[in-house]
């Protein structure tokens, strides 16, 4: 590595690009690297929002679980309040780093009672003296993400989506961390319930102080929650800053054709927008183009950025752009 | 517009399914009209029985469902009387349906050209090189880049996005008078959903034919719908035009639902949410079957299922709260249990209490 | 309620006074949030077990299997105790052998024992007759269940151990420990059962010569080379089946959160990956006892089987096969046995898949 990274202590959470490739067979003797995070920078401060949006296949799960360390990076530095985090120092950081996964089915197991579910991280860890102790911080944590009390003793499979993602952040903020990769915690719940999980993630972040990588596709929900977002396309990041500057000026062609995509919730407005429709599909990642990737589907292309992948470069006031033309 | 331009027309559709842990009320009572080339857009959560309508429709139920009443007209026709080799003619040429997973729609082992050229000579007169023909120019039509070239490759071969314009140049080879969309861009990405909803626009303009949409994305439903369902529990809560719906919903579902949605101008607000769990389809409620999640919910909402009536603006809701405005307002006489007339004031008192 | 339908028409502007209601206007006000609750109720709570039992006693071909085994086990364990002839004995009336109660068909007497009775002796009725050399047919087709069934419970109990240690090394690890466990399960998948059946037990009446009086000696050197077989080959289908549950037990995503929790690979398997196999394995042996028996039956059909006196139904059909005009309830009666043994067990096993296996559940 040419420059020694040098973490900063301002921030909770670091990562310095980070690469996790996959080996892919493609042949008898031959594998492919697949190049799922390709050199992927962001920090999070303590008790902030980061979300991260793409379209499925660009990475962001991926970045949320080489974090943790449940992938073994190929290359990159994170840091996780000063620490550096490898496979030495993970064990002990494992109780201040917590997910929340997409799926509210398979996340939880069918054949353990509630209980049992929240209280499985305090098992792990070791974290209370008594079967009463037990009893009772499970009780804490399941009012703490409003489950009633009686319902300590059922099974998972028993209760809705937004209940059982409910059960899921209760395990979750069980050994109290400080920072929780939300991996589309909402996408699989309806929009009703989606309003009360968001609002869950919003007090318990007042109330605790925790951080979030929120990582969805839904750019309404991640901007509604998130201070900063971080937009993914193909393993790389293509565009970062405050949520609402990202939101009001986005500037890599990219962002603009996904802010451009939503559909938005207004009839009038719906019929009335001007999309930028992007041609064609997101290129197998086995088959990345050269230089920027987007470059495939972009209107303002150029042999430069066939060249050359563009560098994320900051554009003012913390809003970085990686685009050639921009 | 004049009763002739209905092209299909439920009445009073009930379909349930009958499980282990008893009977699953899926359908309880939907009536709508569709017109002729218009976009029919039909909204509600998961269990609200969206999807049950659309398959009830085209009668392609699972095994332990059934349409249990009701009528489903189409030009006139009752199609819940048809045999079923009739209905076989039915889905496909007067009626398609496209579903949520392009992945599993398509068969793996066919090429994409067989596939579309099965459905081709199945309902028209089309066969062989024809029919081959009439494949490769619905596959230019909605999109896809060297027809020729692509129908000989199996489906791994295409995107997800791909698929799905497949799926829908499948759908419409035969022209049918109404296409059925299920939720046909969740699966998809936004990017992705944004072509396939621009073609599905554009496909009706040019074969103007009628679309049922059903989804639970309210924003796609903005973009698509000319009129709009809002169901829940198996019920219909509030139909409007796509204006009345978004702009001036008057059932509390309605409301609650545009509220708890984020958006760009909420930003910095919190999201007001509908409280409680999703409605248990094995034991519904007496009266409104959301009155257990409704902020505004009254004693009558528990006990009696408000019918449908005409809000202060014009379209219909089936909610006790739209009924006490509307009698306020003067629009609906209320006779009090002895049949007299009552004073509507007191109405007006009641509701200020709240 | 007097209420008129109106057809739904958009364009139409709201008329005055359209509807009519007859309501009690004090109801319009609100509900409390008790009233609200008695309306939404959640169903009743019940664990994966108990909702699979409640599946299985809906299940009338299941109960119907479980009532005919507990009829077997019940006479097969009771029998013995209450007929007072013995499965390899010659009847003897009054102290003295009868050599004519040879070949009698059911419920019917010989010579001496009709002049036994007549004298007032009491005399247990042959059930299912008798067989060629005077023994009581009944009490043969009883112990013969009892061989079967215990041969078919105990190959089922080698392959669902060994099965499950194998399976579960092989799954877990994965990568290239995987690969070279399974390769060994393809080399094992192709030997010729028979072949070795018959050359192990060639073999073992050499090498051991089981003595002394227990139970495996009477069983021979058949039956001790069938469960070394069982031992040595049918396992491998059960390894395969446990290596693939736990395969797809790993892509659920409770194994990542336990992961994310700090949780230790033994902690996984404990907690999370046995649990969830456990049911569809159980299943799969349930299913593999009536297979063992009927490979039994089939090996002392052809005369590799259990060693004489010692009955099994396999045997007892195939020494029924030299009357088989005469005396056809001789082979009735152990096919019979076989058939409903295994009907049952399939059906059961059936029935607990349709009940428990979690693929099939929702």
């Amino acid at each position: 590595m040419a420059d020694k990274f040098t973490p900063d202590s301002q921030y909770l959470v670091q990562a310095h690009d980070m690469k996790m490739y996959f080996p892919v067979k493609t042949g008898w003797f031959h594998t492919t690297p697949l190049k799922a995070v390709d050199g992927v920078s962001f920090d999070i401060k303590p008790g902030e929002t980061l979300g991260l949006v793409g379209e499925s296949g660009c990475g962001k799960t991926t970045v949320g679980r080489t974090l943790l360390r449940l992938y073994k990076p190929t290359g990159g530095d994170m840091y996780f309040g000063g620490k550096r985090i490898d496979e030495k120092s993970i064990g002990g950081l494992r109780k201040d780093m917590q997910m929340v996964f997409q799926d509210p089915y398979s996340s939880l197991n069918p054949r353990m009672t509630v209980e049992d579910i929240i209280g499985e991280p305090l098992d792990v860890h070791k974290l209370y003296s008594g079967k009463k102790e037990r009893r009772e911080k499970i009780l804490y944590l399941m009012e703490l993400v409003g489950l009633n009390a009686e319902h300590a003793t059922r099974y998972a499979h028993e209760f809705s989506g937004g209940q059982r993602q409910r059960i899921g952040i209760a395990r979750a903020l069980a050994t109290n961390p400080s920072f929780i990769v939300c991996d589309e915690a909402v996408s699989a719940l309806d929009v009703s319930i989606q309003a009360q999980v968001i609002n869950m993630f919003e007090d318990l972040q007042k109330k605790l102080g925790v951080a979030y990588l929120f990582i969805a596709h839904d750019l309404l929900v991640v901007h509604h929650i998130s201070n900063r977002i971080a937009v993914m396309y193909l393993g790389r990041m293509v565009e970062t800053a405050e949520s609402n500057e990202l939101n009001n000026n986005p500037i890599h062609p990219y962002t603009q054709s996904l802010l451009s995509a939503v559909p938005y919730p207004d009839p009038k407005e719906a019929k009335a927008r001007k999309r930028i429709i992007l041609e064609g599909d997101v290129p197998s990642p086995l088959h990345m183009p050269s230089g920027c990737p987007f470059r495939t589907r972009c209107r303002y292309a150029t042999d430069q950025c066939k060249a050359e992948m563009p560098p994320l470069t900051d554009k003012g006031g913390g809003h970085k752009v990686a685009c050639w033309n921009r | 517009m004049a009763e002739n331009n209905v092209i299909l027309s439920v009445q009073d559709l009930h379909t349930s399914f009958t499980t282990d842990h008893g009977e699953v009320m899926a359908v309880n009572g939907v009536t709508f009209n569709l017109n002729e080339g218009m976009t029919l857009g039909i909204v509600g959560e998961s269990g609200s029985g969206k999807s049950v309508t659309a398959y009830s429709i085209m009668q392609i139920l699972e095994k332990n469902g059934s349409i249990k009443s009701g009528k489903i007209l189409f030009k006139g026709e009752d199609i819940t009387r048809w045999p079923e080799a009739k209905m076989r003619d039915f889905r496909g040429k007067k009626c398609s349906i496209i579903f949520q997973d392009p992945m599993t729609s398509l068969n793996p082992v066919f090429t994409i050209g067989w596939q579309l050229k099965e459905a081709i000579e199945l309902h028209t007169d089309r066969k062989g090189k024809a029919a081959e023909d009439r494949a490769i120019e619905m596959l230019k039509l909605v999109g896809v880049n060297e027809p020729e070239k692509r129908i000989h490759q199996y489906p791994f071969e295409f995107s997800g996005g791909m698929r799905q314009r497949v799926m829908i140049a499948m759908a419409l080879a035969c022209e049918p008078d109404i296409l059925i969309a299920d939720e046909p861009t969740t699966a998809l990405d936004v990017t992705i959903q944004a072509q396939i909803l621009e073609l599905m626009q554009d496909l009706q303009k040019k074969m103007k034919m009628a679309i049922i949409i059903v989804t639970h994305d309210l924003g796609v439903i903005a973009q698509m719908a000319d009129e709009i369902i809002v169901m829940y529990g198996g019920r219909v809560c509030e139909r409007g035009t796509a204006e009345d719906i978004f702009y001036r919903p008057a059932h509390e579902y309605t409301k609650g639902l545009l509220r708890s949605i984020p958006s760009v101008d909420k930003i910095g607000q919190r999201l007001v949410p509908i409280s409680g769990t999703p409605i248990n389809l094995l034991n519904l409620p007496k009266g409104c079957a959301f009155c257990p999640r409704c902020d505004q919910a009254m004693k009558i909402c528990l006990e009696q299922q408000p019918p449908e009536t005409r809000t202060i603006d014009g379209h219909l809701s089936s909610c006790w709260k739209a009924i006490e405005e509307e009698a306020a307002a003067g629009l609906i006489d209320l006779t009090g249990p002895d049949g007299k007339p009552e004073d509507t004031s007191k109405l007006a008192e009641v509701s200020e209490k709240d | 309620m007097g209420i008129e339908k109106e057809s739904y028409n958009p364009d139409q502007t709201p008329k005055k006074h359209a509807l009519s209601l007859q309501l009690d206007v004090s109801k319009f006000e609100k509900a409390t949030d008790e009233e609200k609750k008695q309306a939404d109720v959640m169903s009743e709570s019940s664990s994966f077990f108990r909702d699979g039992m409640k599946k299985l006693r809906k299940n009338p071909l299941a109960v119907f299997s479980i009532i005919v085994l507990i009829i077997i086990l019940a006479t097969i364990i009771i029998a013995p105790h209450v007929v007072p002839y013995s499965y390899s004995q010659i009847i003897t009336v009054d102290g003295r052998r009868d050599k004519s109660a040879t070949n009698m068909a059911p419920f019917t007497y010989s010579k001496m024992e009709q002049a036994y009775m007549a004298k007032g002796g009491k005399v247990f009725p042959h059930i299912m007759g008798t067989d060629e050399l005077g023994r009581d047919y009944f009490i043969r087709v009883v112990y013969g269940t009892r061989i079967s069934l215990s041969v078919g419970v105990f190959a089922a109990l080698i392959v669902l151990i060994i099965g499950i240690l194998y399976g579960s090394v092989s799954g877990y690890y994965g990568g290239k420990v995987d690969l070279i466990m399974m390769r060994i399960v393809d080399v094992i998948y192709s030997l010729p059962d028979l072949l070795m059946i018959i050359l192990l037990s060639v073999v073992l009446n050499e090498v051991i010569k089981p003595s002394g009086n227990g139970f495996l000696a009477k069983l021979g050197t058949n039956m001790i080379s069938l469960f070394i077989v069982f031992g040595l080959l049918y396992w491998v289908g059960m390894a395969r089946l446990v290596r693939g549950q736990i395969l797809t037990i790993k892509q659920n995503d409770y194994i990542l959160a336990a992961k994310v929790s700090g949780a230790k690979g033994s902690h996984i398997i404990r907690r999370h990956i046995l649990p969830n196999s456990i049911s569809v394995i159980i299943i799969s042996a349930a299913l593999q006892i009536p297979s063992a028996i009927f490979t039994e039956s089939f090996l002392s059909f052809i005369g590799l089987g259990v060693k004489a006196p010692m009955p099994s139904l396999g045997s007892l059909a195939s020494a029924a096969r030299s009357g088989i005009t005469t005396y056809t309830y001789k082979l009735i009666f152990p096919s019979i046995m076989i058939g409903l043994i295994t009907l049952a067990f399939n059906l059961l096993g059936d029935g607990l898949r349709d009940a428990f296996d979690p693929k099939l559940r929702r």
